[in-house]
């Protein structure tokens, strides 16, 4: 048996929320006063993720980065090799919201999208 | 030089969706002026994502959801100026402003809506002993920086305040490889959005200082440590509870301040708690016709209420000048006020005549309030008792009157909104 303490994110209670954990499986939820505590506790402990955001260095365009975002949430424990994959890209002008800069980031499945025009120039 | 019905001053989130709505609303005289090189305002440099979850029901990144606006502006052919500084609003609605092409120019507008935004608490506005080194920059500039020009500001950072920014920045440069040691609040609880400690710093061990501030700052060129200190009640260091953190960078997100330059100088009354134009139910500040929304007004939490606020600023300019531009009546006149834990009130009077069947009114209270009520009473009769189980200073609370209901009170003089135990 295991036991995980978090902070829910439901509301600004912020409540303290502990999961009993066996075996990769949870057994139970306390410290919740409602039932979005339960349900947010469930999927942190079991498969946390989240959207990452950054900028992309970009050739080219009428500004210097482009700001870019995964164009779905990865796995909380993939950050940090997807910023690295971030980081070491460079994207060409033009660009535009939704363009895909970097395909299957991390090998996470999931591309990185530009959130902001740059334009060529 | 040109004239227009509606100058709209300030093209960020609330001047945008200021000027959409006036347009949908039938005028089609209208000018928006910015001073930056681009319309979006500081959404542009605020690339996390979360923004939009009430207006587009679901969640984009600051860029994203500018561009929603801009696209509008841009479909709409709304007419907008920028690197174009506003450097006088007259009582008489004469909007004076300045670029490169035109030089100085003068626009005579029947409305102006007032939509300049917000700016940081200076580290001169804090009274942080120490030297005065390169290295301390406000959570916003760093952001800047980092997100728009490319450039990180340093390695070991501490940050003071947990102001929204502040946390965001903790985040953003951890994601680039800086160490964030540690954030120290003055206050007992943080300023910022609980979604945010928990995603920006938790998530990252980096640890929240609560009742905890700057004390010192060392380095003659630039930052090399800062000490921070445990406060008491009183706010004032507790001294031995000093702790140094050798860093070079110090980031301060220690609240916002509505950038009322120009509503002063035209003799717009304000609110000393909210530092914005105090307003009527049309969000008209005390000069008819000169209109005020989005974080000028009062700071928001979230940019989804700017833009529905910003849009009832337009809607209400195009509305004046359609009714001939007329001074508001000053019968029927109600006054709203906030006690008892609600801090202010946006708006502070109400004419019944002219307000809407439903009317948003918004407010922030000054203390974590925890399963509590949020009370209106008319007159000395309490009409709303609503149960809260959390209400905190960070975040905007609201209350929806009903037109129908105030006209059940035909002698009406004062609505009160106060917090309230049981």
């Amino acid at each position: 048996m295991e036991t995980r303490e978090l902070t829910c994110i439901g509301c600004p209670m912020g409540c303290l929320v502990t999961v009993t954990l066996d075996n990769g499986e949870v057994k139970e939820v306390t410290g919740n006063t409602c039932a979005k505590g339960d349900i947010y506790a469930r999927k942190e402990v079991v498969n946390p993720t989240r959207i990452v955001t950054s900028t992309v260095k970009i050739v080219g365009g009428d500004k210097e980065r482009v700001s870019v975002k995964t164009a779905s949430d990865i796995p909380k424990s993939k950050i940090f090799e997807v910023m690295k994959d971030i980081d070491a890209a460079q994207a060409t002008a033009p660009a535009h919201i939704g363009d895909v800069i970097i395909k299957d980031v991390a090998g996470t499945g999931v591309d990185v999208v530009a959130t902001r025009n740059v334009e060529a120039v | 030089m040109k004239t227009y019905d509606i100058v709209i001053v300030g093209g960020g989130p609330a001047g945008l969706a200021a000027a959409v709505a006036a347009k949908e609303a039938g005028n089609d005289s209208i000018l928006i002026l910015e001073r930056d090189h681009e319309l979006g305002g500081i959404l542009n440099q605020c690339i996390h994502n979360g923004f939009g979850l009430h207006t587009f029901k679901e969640e984009l990144t600051g860029p994203e959801y500018a561009y929603r606006f801009i696209k509008q502006v841009l479909d709409l052919g709304i007419e907008y100026k920028l690197n174009t500084m506003v450097m006088d609003i007259a009582p008489d609605k004469t909007v004076t402003a300045m670029n490169r092409e035109d030089g100085m120019f003068q626009i005579p507008a029947k409305a102006v809506i007032l939509a300049m935004g917000c700016r940081e608490r200076p580290r001169g506005a804090l009274n942080i002993p120490g030297y005065r080194p390169a290295g301390i920059f406000s959570a916003g500039t760093a952001q800047r920086l980092v997100n728009i020009e490319g450039y990180m500001p340093g390695r070991e950072v501490v940050i003071l305040g947990s102001g929204d920014i502040g946390l965001i920045m903790a985040r953003r440069m951890t994601f680039e490889g800086a160490k964030v040691k540690v954030v120290a609040e003055l206050m007992p609880y943080s300023g910022g959005l609980k979604r945010n400690i928990v995603q920006c710093l938790d998530d990252y061990g980096i640890p929240l200082k609560l009742s905890h501030t700057v004390v010192d700052i060392e380095g003659k060129d630039h930052v090399t440590a800062v000490t921070i200190a445990e406060v008491g009640p009183d706010r004032k260091p507790i001294p031995g509870t000093e702790e140094r953190y050798t860093c070079d960078t110090l980031l301060l997100s220690c609240g916002l301040i509505p950038e009322n330059e120009l509503s002063r100088s035209a003799g717009v009354t304000m609110n000393p708690v909210t530092s914005g134009p105090v307003v009527n139910e049309s969000l008209e500040t005390n000069i008819p016709g000169v209109f005020a929304c989005g974080n000028v007004l009062h700071v928001h939490d979230l940019v989804d209420y700017v833009s529905e606020e910003a849009k009832r600023a337009g809607q209400n300019a195009v509305k004046y000048i359609a009714d001939g531009c007329k001074e508001a009546e000053g019968a029927n006149v109600i006054e709203l006020c906030a006690t008892d834990g609600a801090r202010y009130t946006v708006p502070s009077t109400i004419n019944k005549d002219r307000m809407d069947d439903l009317l948003t009114v918004r407010f922030r209270v000054g203390d974590v309030y925890k399963n509590s009520f949020v009370s209106v009473y008319f007159d000395d009769e309490r009409v709303m008792h609503n149960e809260k189980r959390i209400l905190a200073p960070g975040e905007m609370e609201q209350i929806i009157l009903q037109k129908k209901k105030l006209d059940e009170y035909p002698n009406l003089k004062k609505i009160t909104v106060k917090i309230e135990k049981e």
